[in-house]
């Protein structure tokens, strides 16, 4: 079953009708096609994190329509019962380590699952299974989560969504704190689950170069309103309006407009390195030969 | 957690928010002291015209004051309740086993009930129109006299502002781990009372070893900047007394008068 996610016309205000009200979306129109990469850009106080819980339903819209999968979520809508889209859509939020709680990593791992109603042996399984994924081996099973670095307690965590089996994993800056090794495995893993198991992914994150080398399809978000959205060859292609809203540009492009300064040109910016180095390649060639 | 009113601070320029927070405490503490002289219809509602035109003066809407009323409207029914079905006194209006129903009651009852609101308006208002800094300095400078009994005040001070400054810091905590288990699969909100207790575990635990890292966290940060504990530390914050506070402390004083005429 095709697990799309549609925003129609979501609006979101926090604490109305007090002095603190606070409108964090407007009038917010996106859809997150089953099987895709999204990426969400935007500063922060932009309301991306806003928007990631109207994901899976821990917020409600205040206008709008929330479509996950099959449940319709609108303002009127009941909250009872969001146990199956949760179980769905998995959630890993920034710093997810400050959500471990259990006396050693196998339970902390199976709780979600068990919350879903899996048997506890199943569930242990599964935390194995999943253990192995983020890359930490058996042995770290039966030790206690606050004994770990943070970067394994990070594993941990997202173990512990991923163990649920969610159709979409949202992740909010996953790699936020980790050095660059431990980025880059993250940033693969993800990367293999996508691509290998069909997993729909979304990523909230202020590193272009992430969405640059990963995502298919880009938001950008600015005070609450999507303000501009396509795939990332087109977003960035408008590199003058992402120096504007100081959204920066992968490193990769930037790189490639130092080079068209001086004189080189291209006919679509490379984003990735990959792809710049090929640029180059084909381009030296013609002038050597 | 977002219902709570009282202890919230509404940003503000009036008379109320430009006192100086020792008077507003002050006031506060000697109003609930004034408030017992009160003894008949008169009295009462002199305070209550007091504490109406309190409220007037701080242009916060009224409906925060009685939205903050809804947090103890349980005690304060309670405790009416009690007085009124359990008063001696006066006529006898109706009686059911050890329930009476007396005039000494009703009026009791009316007096205990008026005397609730009154407290929670005063003290939402100082809450409301005070930064809880402020409340801090206003404590410290009003309990300097107890160092003489060897009270250690300074230290005293410090813990109230640093549990201050931490409060909406562990509150934004407290909501983020909270939906980080949601998204779990935990529900906070439904079974039994057994199923309910359960579900704080994934809240409490996350809470407290953030708490103990972000404290050992602090106590470090506060090391490496030269702190030392009190002794020879100056005060970058300092509070002035005005002509208004002296103003308010004048018309308590000149309240407690007119009560203890109007009182029987």
């Amino acid at each position: 079953m095709a697990m799309d996610i549609r925003f129609e016309k979501v609006d979101f205000t926090y604490q109305p009708n007090t002095p603190f009200e606070h409108r964090a979306l407007f009038d917010i129109d996106l859809q997150i096609q089953s099987g895709s990469y999204t990426a969400i850009i935007g500063h922060t106080g932009s309301g991306k994190s806003t928007l990631l819980q109207h994901l899976n339903a821990l917020l409600k819209p205040t206008a709008g329509t929330v479509t996950i999968g099959e449940r319709k979520i609108t303002p009127e809508s009941d909250n009872k019962n969001l146990k199956p889209v949760r179980k769905k859509v998995g959630i890993v939020f920034q710093f997810p380590e400050s959500q471990l709680f259990e006396e050693t990593v196998e339970k902390d791992i199976a709780f979600g699952p068990q919350n879903f109603g899996v048997s506890q042996a199943d569930a242990y399984a599964l935390a194995k299974e999943t253990l192995q994924l983020v890359g930490l081996d058996e042995s770290y099973l039966q030790r206690s989560p606050f004994d770990l670095s943070g970067g394994q307690m990070r594993r941990v965590a997202i173990a512990g969504v991923l163990a649920m089996q969610p159709e979409i994993l949202v992740l909010d800056e996953p790699t936020a704190g980790l050095d660059p090794q431990g980025r880059k495995e993250m940033m693969d893993m993800f990367w293999r689950l996508h691509k290998e198991q069909g997993l729909t992914l979304v990523l909230v994150t202020h590193l272009m170069d992430d969405v640059a080398d990963y995502a298919d399809y880009v938001y950008a978000l600015e005070k609450g309103r999507v303000v501009k959205e396509g795939t990332p060859e087109l977003v960035f292609q408008d590199f003058q309006w992402l120096q504007e809203k100081q959204l920066g540009l992968p490193t990769a492009t930037q790189f490639a407009l130092k080079l068209q300064e001086k004189g080189m040109h291209f006919k679509q910016l490379p984003l990735t390195a990959k792809a710049l180095a090929d640029e180059i390649m084909q381009q030296g060639g013609l002038i050597h030969e | 957690m977002n219902k709570l009113i009282f202890g919230r601070y509404i940003p503000g320029n009036s008379l109320i928010h430009q006192m100086d927070p020792r008077a507003k405490l002050l006031a506060s503490f000697y109003f609930i002291g004034i408030i017992f002289l009160a003894n008949n219809w008169q009295s009462y509602a002199l305070l209550a015209i007091f504490t109406f035109v309190a409220v007037g003066l701080s242009k916060i809407n009224l409906l925060f004051f009685i939205r903050g009323l809804r947090a103890l409207i349980g005690l304060i029914l309670f405790t009416v309740f009690l007085q009124v079905f359990f008063t001696n006194g006066g006529t006898i209006y109706w009686q059911w086993g050890i329930f009476r129903l007396t005039e000494y009651g009703v009026t009791n009852g009316i007096f205990i009930f008026c005397r609730f609101v009154l407290i929670i308006f005063m003290s939402t208002l100082l809450t409301l129109t005070t930064l809880p800094l402020e409340l801090s300095d206003a404590i410290e400078s009003l309990l300097r006299p107890l160092k003489a009994f060897k009270l250690p005040v300074h230290e005293f001070s410090l813990m109230l502002s640093i549990a201050l400054r931490y409060v909406p810091t562990l509150m934004d905590e407290t909501e983020k781990i909270m939906n980080a288990q949601r998204a779990r699969g935990v529900d906070f909100s439904e079974g039994n009372l057994i199923q309910k207790m359960r579900a704080i575990i994934p809240l409490l635990i996350p809470l407290f070893v953030s708490s103990f890292t972000r404290a050992i966290d602090l106590a470090y940060a506060m090391e490496a900047r030269g702190y030392q504990g009190g002794n020879g530390r100056t005060k970058y914050r300092l509070l002035e007394w005005k002509l208004l506070d002296t103003i308010t402390i004048l018309t308590f004083v000149l309240l407690t008068a007119l009560l203890v005429l109007v009182r029987n």
